[in-house]
């Protein structure tokens, strides 16, 4: 029964991640990749579990190695999202209008 | 179900909070302006989820926890701030693996834990569901990091991007996938069964290597997003093997973005998924391309100073930039070209193609790093066309198979059906090209020898420097 609840987790999230990722403009797909890829280092959260639970030795050691590359996921996937995003912040909006201007033009010239 | 204790509950708590802000920190990247915070928002998630699970009772110790922690956070900060956002794909690939390593270790450890209490005979045996979830979760996982690792190998150029096949390679592959798929079976069927699960293990490693070999370089923007869909996928199967659910959702946000990018990536290249895994594009002598149509036309070369004369007076400028102009550098060029046509009065707009570059857009991301104005940026293909019509002059950089004309005229060029960038509706084209050579997928670009085409061979930086140079020449002269 517990199964049967995740599935119902997993396709509605994964509903709503269709939804709305598919109105990320392709302006931003750099970021959005590295975004989700940020996001899914939530694996973290399980090799946690693994390297601190008293599993044996080699569990440990292989939870270890979980967390460090986890962690390396989480932290470089986020910054470089950051990074990235900061970069298209804070435009000049007038330049922006000038070509959508240039761009209308266009298309009122093509319907000639 | 055991009682949920309060500390359950926070742990919880937090969980539902992180996925909240993942998928409000998703939805913000449908606006430049507001994405930025947004994802801010949803690392706080993240560190919400972690500090959540800390609280875990199953901890026992911190010491490992603190120290991968410590180490990890060591890596990924120096990393993440000195890559170069031409190695952004580079850095994506090497991030997918990481993630990927982690969710597969996860599996391996879930695995060797139950194994070990079902052999001392002190719970029931492992379910058949949980059978499944971990070996989705270590098949995903080992093909994603070997995949990974492939992919990054022929993006820095470790290993060579043409595309390695060899006969019957894709018999061979299909055998793979069988051979994984029913070790995957027996594991289900019987999740004692050690020995399947470690042979999928290696089948997933190996598969992930021989999937990717065959693959050229150009087609690297659906590889990266079909991995990036893998490594969700095996995150969202490790919470189904943990119980977890904020990996379900966070895994499924993932798989779903990924899977979203190989579609339109895919319907970018006009091609199908199976033709780019099973297709090894290029690797064949693209025979009889070659048309006999009298001799081959000649392209005509425009000296610099000419060049930068129609730009210096033209209204309306088009930059098409492709993956060559990433490679030379050659942004921060462009953008001071840019600024000196404005300042002359003209308009500078920049045509980019969805699988321009080696990810999705990779070159809206390399433009924006020079400073140019996102508003300036022509990401859909009729747009851009559209534009084209109008422009006095298209300037032509480091990008080749999204300008062929063969893409819409020659039905027999692999190209065919892609859409493409029409230049040649504009009044002149400048191709700026480092040589006489072909594209990344090696055919032919009748655009050259256009009665409008005029071509300006050379380093693509060291052409737009001249230009730049010219252009402020033409400036003391009056």
């Amino acid at each position: 029964m517990l199964q049967i609840f995740q599935l119902y987790v997993f396709i509605l999230a994964g509903f709503v991640g269709f939804i709305v990722i598919q109105r990320v403009p392709p302006l931003l797909h750099t970021p959005l990749m590295s975004a989700t890829n940020a996001i899914s280092g939530i694996s973290l959260v399980g090799a946690i579990v693994a390297a601190g639970g008293q599993y044996g030795r080699l569990s440990t050691i292989l939870g270890f190695i979980a967390v460090v590359c986890a962690a390396t996921n989480v932290v470089a996937g986020f910054l470089i999202t950051d990074r990235m995003l900061a970069m298209f912040k804070g435009q000049k909006a007038a330049n922006a209008k000038d070509h959508a201007e240039m761009k209308n033009k266009a298309q009122a010239g093509a319907a000639k | 179900m055991n009682e949920l204790t309060t500390r359950d509950l926070i742990i919880q708590g937090t969980y539902l909070v992180a996925s909240i802000f993942f998928v409000l920190g998703l939805r913000s990247l449908t606006k430049p302006t507001q994405a930025r915070l947004g994802m801010q928002q949803a690392a706080f998630g993240m560190l919400f989820a972690v500090i959540g699970t800390l609280l875990n009772g199953e901890i026992l110790s911190y010491g490992w926890i603190i120290a991968g922690l410590v180490i990890g956070t060591a890596i990924g900060y120096p990393m993440a701030m000195k890559v170069a956002m031409t190695s952004m794909p580079q850095f994506v690939a090497f991030s997918h693996a990481f993630g990927a390593i982690a969710a597969t270790l996860v599996g391996v450890v879930e695995y060797r834990h139950t194994h070990t209490i079902n052999a001392q005979g002190i719970m029931p045996g492992m379910s058949h569901g949980v059978a499944a979830a971990i070996g989705f979760e270590v098949l995903f996982g080992a093909l994603t990091v070997t995949g990974s690792f492939m992919a990054f190998g022929k993006l820095q150029e470790l290993i060579t991007g043409r595309p390695i096949t060899f006969p019957g390679q894709n018999a061979f592959n299909i055998g793979l996938i069988a051979a994984a798929f029913v070790s995957l079976g027996v594991l289900v069927y019987n999740p004692d069964a050690a020995w399947a699960f470690y042979t999928m293990v290696s089948l997933g490693l190996f598969l992930g290597v021989s999937m990717v070999l065959p693959i050229g370089g150009g087609d690297m923007p659906v590889v990266i997003s079909l991995l990036n869909s893998y490594a969700g996928l095996a995150a969202s199967a490790t919470g189904f093997a943990i119980g977890n659910n904020v990996l379900i959702i966070a895994g499924a946000l993932e798989g779903a973005g990924g899977f979203i990018l190989s579609i339109m990536m895919s319907k970018a290249m006009n091609r199908s998924f199976g033709n780019i895994i099973f297709g090894a594009f290029g690797s064949a002598p693209s025979a009889g391309a070659k048309k006999d149509g009298g001799p081959a036309k000649e392209a005509k070369v425009i000296t610099p100073e000419d060049a930068a004369t129609q730009l210096a007076y033209a209204g309306s400028v088009v930059v098409i930039p492709g993956y060559g102009m990433a490679v030379a550098q050659a942004q921060h060029t462009c953008r001071e070209l840019q600024e000196l046509i404005e300042k002359k009065g003209g308009k500078v707009a920049y045509a980019i193609h969805p699988v321009a570059g080696r990810m999705p857009g990779h070159l809206n991301v390399i433009l924006s790093e020079a400073g140019i104005d996102y508003g300036a940026l022509l990401t859909d293909v009729e747009d851009a066309n559209r534009v084209l019509l109008t422009a006095d002059v298209v300037v032509i950089i480091g990008a080749n198979d999204i300008v062929n004309p063969d893409a819409e005229e020659d039905k027999s060029s692999p190209l065919f059906g892609m859409p493409i960038f029409r230049p040649w509706t504009a009044k002149t084209v400048f191709v700026v090209k480092r040589g006489k050579g072909t594209g990344f997928s090696g055919v032919e670009n009748p655009l050259f020898t256009k009665d409008n085409t005029l071509m300006i061979y050379g380093d693509a930086k060291g052409v737009l420097g001249n230009l730049v140079k010219e252009i402020k020449a033409l400036d003391e002269g009056h």
